[in-house]
């Protein structure tokens, strides 16, 4: 299949970026991520730069291969990553729009590659657990009921990819904070220290400069792990019994 | 005192605002609708002009409007306020525009601003018309008392006013039918159990009261 790609160039976070348009013939076979390589390689060969793009795992689960297709994160298919998007859900002629995430808190460093870092300052604000929890066979000497279980594994199945941010009109982070915030409250071990975490990560969520949610419920909807807004909700009460039981005065 | 402060403005502490304030408005249109509803009666308007009699002078409601003002005002602050804030967050806008929320969910300021201008006039038209003392007397059961309800009937025979109230309503409407959820997904209440009523009761709430409301006017010009 013949394609035309649109795709967003940017020198770096200083530069203002604009739409290149490329052709690739592409394979139906090929997952989007190798029709990005083919491409590339051709770029390469005219001596022209590449498009970057990151990209790890390759296998839907490490949350780095970012990009908005045709104006959604990760693509038209629900429930997956751009790499595990493949090009028979294209047709022939199509034309595709690639842009990278859009959001103040996730700056462009190239092209369609974007610094997520402020993710990682949410996490080291407190989504941890402080104290020792043994080894495997301790975590299984606490017995936890199937649906608590089951619902700590579904928050706790975010890959941490930013779609939720890229997809909501206000670049909220509140589904991917509060699914982390739900899967270490939800378990045993991460419980006692639930009411410190959901306020360090908020404040740190605040910092990072992410919007406000307004319940459009665009996150969910293009989360590639599915993870519902029910996690948003239970962070909503978490934290106003937080800030309204908590021992110190700020 | 810092952590009040701390807390009502962070991101959650503000949606909270909106969702407490928001709750408080919904449930002064269902007020409002039923007030309003004696429009309809065919007594030449005495039993609403006793009622918007009652309503501007019994000490509680007057107490009650008072929090109703404010509210409507840290509603309309609040939401500038989150709306500006959001805008700045996400920096620029996609290229292309996916589908993957409802019109009325990610439009929540436009209708609420539109909804503001509306606010602006009808209460203009009444509400300050009544306060100044520019509407004329009547004497009903040896009491004098405003006749709102004349004022009323005749803003409702100019055909544009009716049609400017019926427009209003449906944005009513759809700002109601994202509001009402949502208001519920900030306070932390969404569970398999009753979200789907919680949806319903909201889809049903933002027809039926937005229509009762139409339909005051529409009656008005048509039948009356």
């Amino acid at each position: 299949m013949k394609l035309t790609l649109k795709v967003w160039r940017q020198k770096s976070k200083d530069h203002s970026g604009s739409f290149e348009n490329h052709t690739v013939e592409a394979h139906d076979h090929m997952s989007f991520l190798e029709m990005m390589d083919v491409l590339n390689e051709r770029l390469v060969s005219e001596k022209k730069e590449p498009i970057a793009f990151a990209h790890d795992c390759r296998e839907g689960i490490c949350g780095t291969c970012n990009m908005v297709i045709n104006g959604k994160p990760h693509g038209p298919l629900g429930g997956t990553t751009v790499c595990q998007l493949h090009m028979r859900e294209f047709n022939d002629g199509d034309v595709i729009a690639i842009e990278p995430w859009r959001a103040k808190a996730f700056p462009v460093i190239k092209d369609l590659v974007v610094d997520r870092s402020s993710f990682d300052r949410i996490i080291q604000a407190g989504g941890y657990i402080s104290v020792n929890t043994g080894q495997a066979q301790d975590a299984n000497a606490i017995p936890i009921e199937k649906d608590t279980a089951a619902q700590a594994m579904d928050a706790a199945t975010c890959i941490g990819c930013g779609a939720c941010v890229a997809a909501c009109p206000n670049a909220s982070a509140m589904l991917f904070t509060s699914a982390k915030v739900n899967h270490l409250a939800l378990l045993p071990q991460g419980q006692v220290e639930s009411p410190r975490r959901v306020r360090a990560m908020v404040k740190q969520m605040d910092e990072e400069g992410f919007g406000a949610c307004s319940n459009t419920g665009a996150c969910e909807v293009e989360c590639p792990k599915e993870i519902s807004i029910e996690n948003i909700a239970a962070m909503n009460r978490m934290y106003v019994s937080a800030v309204i039981g908590s021992q110190d005065e700020v | 005192m810092k952590w009040i402060i701390n807390f009502l403005t962070s991101s959650l502490g503000q949606k909270l605002i909106m969702s407490l304030t928001g709750l408080f408005l919904i449930t002064f249109l269902l007020v409002h609708l039923i007030g309003n509803l004696q429009l309809l009666a065919n007594d030449g308007g005495e039993s609403f002009n006793v009622y918007a009699k009652f309503m501007t002078s019994n000490p509680l409601i007057k107490f009650t409007s008072y929090g109703l003002y404010s509210f409507i005002l840290l509603h309309i602050v609040q939401g500038f306020v989150v709306a500006w804030n959001n805008r700045q967050s996400k920096g620029s806008r996609y290229a292309v525009a996916a589908k993957n929320t409802n019109w009325a969910a990610s439009n929540m300021a436009i209708l609420g601003t539109l909804i503001l201008v509306f606010l602006l006039i009808h209460l203009y038209q009444f509400w300050f018309k009544m306060k100044l003392g520019w509407i004329a007397p009547v004497t009903i059961d040896g009491v004098e008392m405003s006749n709102l309800y004349a004022t009323v009937s005749e803003a409702y025979r100019n055909i544009g006013f009716v049609i400017f109230y019926v427009i209003s309503m449906i944005v009513v409407g759809l700002h109601l039918s994202h509001g009402f959820q949502s208001a519920f997904q900030s306070l932390g209440l969404n569970h398999k159990k009753y979200t789907p009523i919680i949806k319903g009761v909201g889809t049903a709430y933002s027809i039926l009261i937005p229509l009762g409301f139409a339909i005051i006017p529409i009656w008005m010009y048509f039948v009356r």
